[in-house]
């Protein structure tokens, strides 16, 4: 149990280098291979390249192959990263991904940077924010999207270990090292990262410290908030989720993903089923995502720590 | 080979015919013609030219592997798994049934030996064998990649990324074929979406490419194929000319048969075309 007062700031890093880092220290298994489809520098994998270039594999910008590749590298042991931007590495090769990896269970992890909105100044044709729909509705398939470079960095580590195909989402933007070096990493549990009564927030990737800077508000205000951080979307800690909604009756959901098909819809499902419990959702509202920089771009569009706060504040006025 | 089969190849290939007929009718759906079309093709590769274990194994350490990227030519490859041994040839029967490992298009979803990865959305094989080629070179392995895939199939764009991605990489342990019966479901390949001159596309594509003009020939087909493995030193693209629904008077060259199953009468008179010394399932 951790509480937003004590979580220490280690550093800004990015949540893509923690997968690079991981990457690159896990070289010695010689069970891991890494497939790049022309973007090795943006998936942070020079190092892992230069440290094992026989088990390193330049794909070129032909994603669909690569999805392929990885599958049949997997039926031997090996355990193939394939690698690219969040969109290239769901939407587009989507099909590739359903009947080699997910229906054929192949051990491959697909491993993809650059998701969501704070890709920034590319624009929306790059900006995914539908890829962890796509990935959680797919049978056999583990979806992670961590929340910043340690927990990407142990995620990374953690899916090496497994037998289940998986997707792990992580981005671009430099942000605050705040998960404890001591928190575990388990797949499938939510990590809890404040203790509060009167609203549950749910948030995970990027919007993880959009949350804990909310929460520093709120609290100023006598607000007080259990977040959860969900960084495992499938299978999702419901146990969790449900412990803390029993106590505070209120469930704030916060991603970088459009609220229909991601963490937002999967969370009402659940609960509508078994606990029905009044919602909201901080997510992209059905709508594409535009040039800019990510920090405006997050606030224009409401990704924000405040409007966190504001939709806390009017909520709990009722 | 390992693999120990005292019935003679071409007598197999028969009763790999009649069970590909027998199952297409049973289950009322299906596909028949590319299926009869590549009976010598995989009773030779099964049979004759490829290195395998004895039992299946899913990671084909030390084996040669065959992946079959076109997949709903399903029946052919079923019964020639089953009549070597790799399950009971009465399972046949299950094909295209509910709660059977005898999928439509094949998969490993429910463990059929002989499986490895799930195919019948196409384009997506010789990726996948261009993978288990890599992972072969990797463990040092001498052993081969075989994977079959259509000349319709050659429309699809992810097979031309497969194309430079295995011959940019060098795999000179993979052999990927092509059944050119020059049919696909709307009618001839060269009216439906104009393939062109597919040897020459593989040549500028960088693989070495390879022409069996009668693939229905047994003795041929055999003789090149093994050939082929043996002098191999780079990706080889190996175009099978065969005939669609080989065997079958009136399904031979029609697209009609490429995803229909006969009636009773057509049955049996596909039957009284096939007569065969072995046992039907």
């Amino acid at each position: 149990m951790y509480q937003i007062k004590d979580l220490l700031i280690r550093g800004q890093k990015d949540t893509r280098s923690g997968f690079g880092d991981a990457m690159a220290e896990m070289v010695d298994n010689e069970k891991i291979v890494a497939l790049c489809a022309d973007l090795t520098g943006s998936l942070k994998l020079d190092a892992f390249k230069e440290k094992a270039p026989n088990r390193f594999f330049q794909a070129g910008i032909a994603e669909q192959n690569m999805i392929g590749v990885a599958a049949g590298l997997s039926l031997s042991g090996l355990i193939p990263f394939a690698t690219t931007f969040a969109n290239f590495a769901t939407a587009r090769v989507y099909d590739q991904i359903r009947q080699s990896i997910a229906y054929s269970k192949t051990n491959v992890k697909i491993c993809a940077s650059h998701a969501g909105i704070t890709l920034g100044e590319d624009g929306a044709t790059h900006q995914i924010m539908e890829d962890i729909g796509l990935m959680q509705m797919l049978p056999h398939f583990i979806v992670i999207n961590p929340c910043d470079y340690y927990q990407t960095y142990q995620a990374t580590k953690a899916i090496a270990l497994t037998q289940d195909p998986t997707y792990l989402r992580f981005g671009r933007p430099v942000l605050p090292v705040f998960i404890p070096e001591n928190a575990p990493f388990e797949i499938g549990k939510a990590l809890k990262l404040n203790d509060g009564k009167d609203i549950t927030i749910v948030a995970t990737g990027h919007l993880v410290w959009e949350a804990v800077q909310a929460i520093e508000i709120l609290e100023k205000e006598g607000i007080s908030c259990d977040l959860l951080n969900i960084h495992t979307i499938k299978p999702l800690d419901l146990d969790a989720i449900l412990a803390s909604v029993k106590k505070t009756g209120k469930i704030l959901v916060c991603e970088e993903h459009q609220r229909l098909g991601g963490l937002t819809s999967t969370i009402a499902l659940n609960l509508s089923e078994i606990h029905p419990t009044p919602l909201k959702s901080i997510s992209m509202m059905d709508t594409f995502g535009e040039s800019g920089t990510p920090n405006d771009l997050m606030k224009k569009y409401g990704l924000s720590s405040e409007n966190i706060v504001k939709t806390i504040q009017s909520w709990l006025a009722l | 080979m390992t693999k120990n089969i005292e019935i003679s190849p071409k007598t197999l290939a028969q009763q790999v015919r009649r069970d590909i007929v027998r199952m297409v009718y049973e289950a009322k759906s299906g596909h028949p013609g590319g299926s009869l079309g590549c009976v010598e093709t995989l009773v030779s590769l099964y049979l004759d030219v490829m290195d395998l274990h004895s039992e299946f194994r899913m990671n084909g350490q030390n084996e040669d592997m065959f992946f079959l990227s076109n997949g709903h030519i399903s029946p052919v490859w079923y019964s020639v798994l089953a009549r070597i041994g790799y399950f009971e040839v009465r399972e046949l029967a299950t094909f295209r049934q509910i709660n059977s490992r005898l999928q439509g298009h094949p998969t490993p979803y429910e463990h059929l030996p002989g499986v490895r990865v799930a195919s019948g959305s196409l384009g997506q094989g010789l990726s996948v064998a261009a993978g288990a080629a890599l992972a072969k070179r990797l463990a040092h392995e001498k052993n081969k990649v075989f994977v079959l895939m259509g000349d319709g199939e050659q429309q699809e764009g992810q097979i031309w990324e497969a194309a430079s991605f295995a011959a940019h990489h060098k795999l000179d342990n993979l052999i990927a074929m092509i059944d050119v019966n020059g049919i696909q479901i709307d009618g001839r390949t060269q009216d439906v979406m104009n393939n062109r001159d597919l040897a020459e596309k593989w040549k500028s594509f960088g693989w070495e490419v390879e022409i069996i003009t009668d693939a229905n020939d047994y003795d041929l087909v055999t003789a090149r194929l093994k050939s082929i493995k043996a002098k191999q030193n780079q990706p080889v693209c190996v175009l099978l000319h065969t005939v669609m629904g080989k065997g079958v008077d009136y399904m031979e060259n029609s697209h009609k048969w490429h995803g229909n199953a006969p009636n009773q009468a057509q049955f049996e008179s596909a039957m009284n075309q096939l007569p065969s010394d072995l046992l039907d399932y």
